[in-house]
């Protein structure tokens, strides 16, 4: 099922504060945990997980350092900082609103009625 | 083979201004990672390959991402640090002797002065650094890309002679003080020491064809960078003079006998350094400049040719209006060049190269209406040393542009590809060193050190 561009997006920044707050991971790590966590209904563009990481770096959210896979081949790994984990907490009573209006609404339930036009 | 699809790969993504180096070690980590995990499912490398490029994704959106987060790096600017992978090591030690050899060379044009030569004589400049001038910062240049090129042992000798050659003419050749063949000489030794100085940019590989035009990217560059030093250096030397002056002391004898001369050879090698160390990295101004000024400078050529059909008037000789038309001819040739050196040349011939023709075919018409009025009176003014000198360039530069014409029609008519016309260019070098060398050393022995 297609999740519009803009959930997507949206979601991003959550998503991958919350994975690092499991702890430190890097790139391909992550984008197969999301890939997990939505029983593969959220896709991503591997490549666009890279401009988010930095973007989160650039905010001092999350702190990125070069190591070595266990191939040996140079990899970034990033965690999470207080401020990225502040953001998080941030972040989830943003879409804990969300969440609550909508589930006053019929959108939660299983009782929505079409619109008939 | 997957080596390779990934080296590829990454000078794909690397052309790509706002994805730097770092951020294509990261990607290239991702897709190696993505190609092992598919490679234990089962898939050949091949295929591995391919899907994990394309779930990395649209490399056009891809860019637009990382701009969007780096919106500085949409300005190239010159980051003088080595990239992550680069020989850091390397880079260092270049840098170190670029500025040493700066230093050098400012040490030795100031040398002299420990034996009583002074920089001023009684015309200006002395005639001894006149003569030598350009001796005195182009070894250090050659010594540079020497280096840097790591130049055989036979191409340092082959790179020296001309310099002692060089050095032996301007100063054992008795010539008469003040003579043309003197100033002949010292125009046209710096650019065959120029020229030589590209056998030593080339690493020795100087009948390359793409080394020859990388060399004359190297001097446009050179010559823009160069020139906005001493733009530089100009407004330093100016609020030094001023903020002296202002506590009482006068600076001018500093900034004259020593700011200047070592500022002037210094900026020389700096500036190679520099345009070195951009490569890539910044765009070239040079062939920028190129497409602003030759439609200005085909309109000026076809007013100048209507407005001659018009009035009638002919071109007026004054005795050494040759070298006025030598300059439209240097100024068109260089046009050429460095459109050329630009121009991608799988492009399908347009609009700017069919501009490009009628510049050069207006070039040689206003030439050869020069040379036709001047070749009636010649006998009247006689043969000296400038004006046969005057008349040698005229030819050489005419000769050139005509079969560069000829090329273009061809280009144009689509009959011939872009690459003959780059490759005539380049080979017509030699041929401006060749006359350089005639100019300095035959010269003054033709017409006895006049």
């Amino acid at each position: 099922m297609n999740v519009g561009k803009d959930l997507v997006a949206a979601s991003a920044t959550p998503l991958v504060l919350a994975i690092l707050s499991e702890g430190e991971s890097y790139g391909y790590a992550i984008i197969k945990r999301v890939d997990e966590l939505s029983a593969g209904e959220l896709q991503w563009t591997d490549g666009m997980l890279y401009p988010v990481l930095h973007r989160l770096e650039r905010n001092g959210f999350v702190k990125a350092h070069w190591g070595r896979s266990e191939s040996g081949r140079r990899r970034k790994y990033y965690r999470l900082t207080d401020l990225g984990s502040e953001e998080l907490s941030n972040q989830r009573r943003q879409w804990r609103i969300v969440n609550a209006a909508l589930r006053g609404t019929p959108f939660q339930s299983f009782e929505l009625v079409p619109q008939v036009i | 083979m997957l080596e390779e699809r990934i080296s590829e790969w990454r000078s794909y993504v690397r052309r790509r201004q706002a994805i730097h180096a770092v951020d294509v070690d990261e990607l290239e980590d991702h897709l190696r990672t993505q190609v092992a995990e598919l490679g234990e499912a089962g898939l050949d490398d091949d295929e591995a390959f391919l899907i994990a490029v394309k779930r990395i994704g649209d490399l056009d959106t891809l860019s637009r991402e990382f701009a969007r987060e780096y919106s500085e790096r949409l300005w190239k600017r010159l980051v003088v640090e080595p990239d992550a992978g680069k020989d850091a090591g390397r880079w260092k030690t270049e840098g170190l002797l670029a500025v040493a050899l700066a230093v050098a060379a400012a040490v030795a044009i100031k040398l002299p002065a420990l034996f009583g030569v002074s920089l001023e004589g009684p015309e200006g400049l002395n005639l001894f650094y006149a003569r030598n001038f350009s001796l005195f910062v182009l070894p250090f240049l050659a010594g540079f890309f020497a280096w840097k090129r790591a130049l055989a042992p036979a191409g340092r000798w082959w790179l020296a002679a001309p310099f002692v050659v060089a050095a032996l003419v301007m100063n054992a050749f008795p010539f008469t003080e003040g003579g043309y063949t003197e100033l002949l000489a010292v125009l046209h030794l710096p650019l065959a020491l120029w020229l030589v100085l590209g056998f030593a940019y080339a690493g020795g590989r100087w009948r390359e064809h793409d080394q020859r035009m990388n060399y004359v990217r190297f001097s446009g560059e050179w010559f823009i960078y160069y020139a906005l030093i001493a733009f530089g250096g100009g407004v330093l030397m100016a609020f030094t003079l001023f903020i002296f002056q202002a506590i009482g002391l006068d600076a001018e004898s500093f900034v004259q006998l020593w700011l200047m001369p070592c500022g002037v050879v210094g900026a020389v090698i700096v500036a190679a350094w520099l345009v070195e160390a951009k490569q890539s990295v910044i765009e070239n101004m040079a062939p920028v400049l190129t497409m602003l000024f030759t439609p200005l400078f085909t309109l000026l050529l076809l007013a100048f040719l209507g407005t001659m059909a018009w009035t009638g008037s002919g071109i007026d000789i004054e005795r050494e209006v040759l070298i006025g038309f030598d300059l439209m001819l240097v100024l068109v040739v260089g046009l050429l060049l460095y459109s050329i050196s630009a121009r991608d040349p799988q492009a399908e011939p347009g609009f700017f190269d069919a501009l490009q023709f009628v510049l050069v075919v207006c070039a040689l018409l206003v030439d050869a209406l020069a040379l036709w009025a001047i070749a009636a009176r010649i006998t009247e003014f006689g043969f000296s040393p400038n004006r046969v000198a005057a008349l040698g360039e005229n030819i050489i530069l005419m000769v050139n542009l005509a079969w560069s014409a000829v090329l273009y029609a061809k280009f144009l008519g689509r009959r011939v590809a872009f690459g003959p016309l780059e490759r005539w260019q380049t080979s017509y070098l030699p041929v401006y060193l060749v006359w350089m060398c005639v100019v300095v050393v035959v010269f003054p022995l033709v017409f006895g050190f006049q």
